[in-house]
């Protein structure tokens, strides 16, 4: 019942369905730490409701480029706009869900979940605690939770806002192997119903393509492949389609 | 069950209650002098007197209070103090070292000047308590504010909370295990300031009445009064240990 409220309160201040999510461009993009060049004038596209996953080795700089989309870094030159708008400093429709949980071990499940939240927020916290099917950890502190509980109340977090633009960066990265096909599912399927744009940051292509509608690696600071996975939904691990196009994003990975 | 249960109570109890017989025997039988030490029972005794005629009532009201207003404005001072140069590079840059040497003061050696300048009244007292309450509060709070988690803060500020809310919800929670550290130190250096400053100079409080006491060689009422301040200071660790079940709830 919580889903179709969402809906309606999502569909308020969005018109039609396309519009929901936020529309990302990045035109030669660059940032510096200092002399060290992380991303090098790099161009990228997100259309608006579309997923994204960035696949790349460690220090490759796409958590840089999570962080500048999310307004927790500036950019040194080019222009990156969201919703037509140049990007600055941090945007309410965006949420970020972090590689750590981030919770406040000082905050009960549900305050957490509300954090940030004024007037009535109670209700929506539920609700969102509900989506993640952990109502009845609500009263808990964060500490007696699992691995994959908190994250599942981080993400609760990220969407009782109803961001137009998720950021997720390597959130799943820390989660045993059940956990995370648990996680990937209950992201997609949250992602499907309320069309927001995801940006997901990964170091595993499996999850990659098992999730996004495109695929793009970042190497040294540069985008070195950038491909639509037309697969359809849910999909299926054990594909063919699905193995091949693994192969190929991993190919392209490990190449020097 | 039940057995055991009543043996781990009263087992620490052995010792302490052997030790006052003892005191008690060697008292009356003349063996230790009550020039010396008074007995328990002429402690209980002069105690007793003394909450009837009213004089301990007066004198613990007159210490107690000093004790808190002093702790009230060294702790605020001190809890600014540590707030601001936690928080802000600049403000650590500017007033950091200066706190830093003043602390290297020991200030009881600054008895014979709060003499001069207060005389023997109320303010000087409550001066020296102010005075050492604030550092390990000072200390404590800078380093608490220091080592919060800069990925919750940054957390924070994605999830829109304002400078306010950032110090409410993420900022002092996280710097309150730190900061109740430095209270219970606080405390500490509370009693034993408002000891030393009421027994050198005072017109009111138990350190008064302890020394008065000296003069007429009362020694039970001597004992009394450190009695006092030892049940003082376990009422302070007691309210301490209080806040920290209350304010750290989550980190059991």
């Amino acid at each position: 019942m919580a889903v179709n409220d969402m809906d309606t309160q999502t569909g308020l201040n969005a018109g039609k369905d396309a519009a929901k999510g936020l529309a990302v461009s990045a035109r030669n993009i660059s940032k510096r730490f200092g002399d060290k060049t992380v991303l090098h004038d790099l161009d990228l596209v997100i259309d608006p409701g579309e997923f994204l996953a960035i696949v790349g080795r460690s220090g490759c700089g796409k958590s840089t480029l999570l962080r500048l989309v999310g307004g927790l870094d500036d950019i040194t030159s080019g222009s990156l706009t969201i919703d037509g708008r140049p990007a600055g400093g941090i945007n309410q429709d965006t949420r970020i869900m972090f590689q750590e949980h981030r919770l406040l071990p000082w905050r009960s499940v549900l305050q957490n979940v509300g954090l940030g939240m004024t007037g009535d927020w109670e209700q929506g916290a539920r609700d969102a605690l509900e989506q993640v099917g952990l109502s009845d950890k609500a009263d808990d502190w964060p500490s007696m939770l699992s691995g994959g509980q908190r994250q599942r109340v981080a993400l609760a977090r990220a969407l009782v806002h109803q961001p137009r633009l998720l950021l997720l960066d390597e959130p799943l990265g820390a989660l045993d192997a059940l956990t995370r096909i648990e996680m990937q599912r209950l992201i997609e399927s949250l992602w499907l119903r309320n069309q927001f744009s995801v940006v997901l940051i990964t170091h595993d292509v499996d999850e990659a393509i098992a999730m996004a509608d495109r695929v793009v690696l970042i190497d040294n600071g540069r985008i070195g492949l950038n491909q639509p996975i037309p697969l359809s939904r849910p999909r299926q691990r054990s594909s063919a389609q699905f193995g091949e196009l693994t192969e190929l994003v991993l190919n392209k990975v490990l190449a020097k | 069950m039940k057995g055991a249960k009543f043996y781990e109570h009263a087992i620490p109890l052995v010792l302490p209650v052997a030790i006052i017989l003892t005191w008690q025997l060697a008292s009356q039988s003349g063996l230790l002098p009550s020039r010396i030490l008074p007995s328990p029972s002429a402690v209980v005794g002069a105690a007793w007197e003394l909450a009837l005629s009213g004089e301990l009532w007066t004198n613990l009201l007159a210490s107690f209070k000093r004790a808190i207003i002093g702790f009230v404005i060294g702790g605020s001072i001190g809890f600014f103090l540590g707030l601001l140069t936690g928080s802000s590079r600049y403000c650590d840059m500017f007033l950091d070292s200066t706190i830093q040497m003043i602390r290297n003061i020991p200030h009881l050696a600054l008895i014979p000047l709060v003499i001069i300048w207060f005389g023997i009244g109320e303010e000087g007292k409550l001066f020296l308590v102010a005075l050492g309450v604030m550092f390990p509060i000072y200390i404590n709070t800078h380093h608490g504010i220091r080592s919060v988690d800069r990925g919750l803060i940054e957390m924070g500020r994605v999830y829109g909370l304002g400078r306010w809310g950032l110090f409410r919800e993420v900022m002092l929670p996280s710097a309150m295990s730190s900061i109740l550290v430095g209270v219970r130190f606080a405390l500490g250096f509370m009693w034993l300031t408002l000891i030393v400053a009421e027994t050198i100079a005072a017109d009111s409080g138990i350190g008064k009445m302890a020394m008065d006491a000296r003069e007429f060689m009362q020694t039970d009422i001597v004992v009394v009064a450190i009695l006092l301040y030892a049940l003082l200071g376990k009422v302070a660790d007691v309210l301490a240990r209080f806040m920290e079940r209350k304010w750290l709830r989550w980190s059991n």
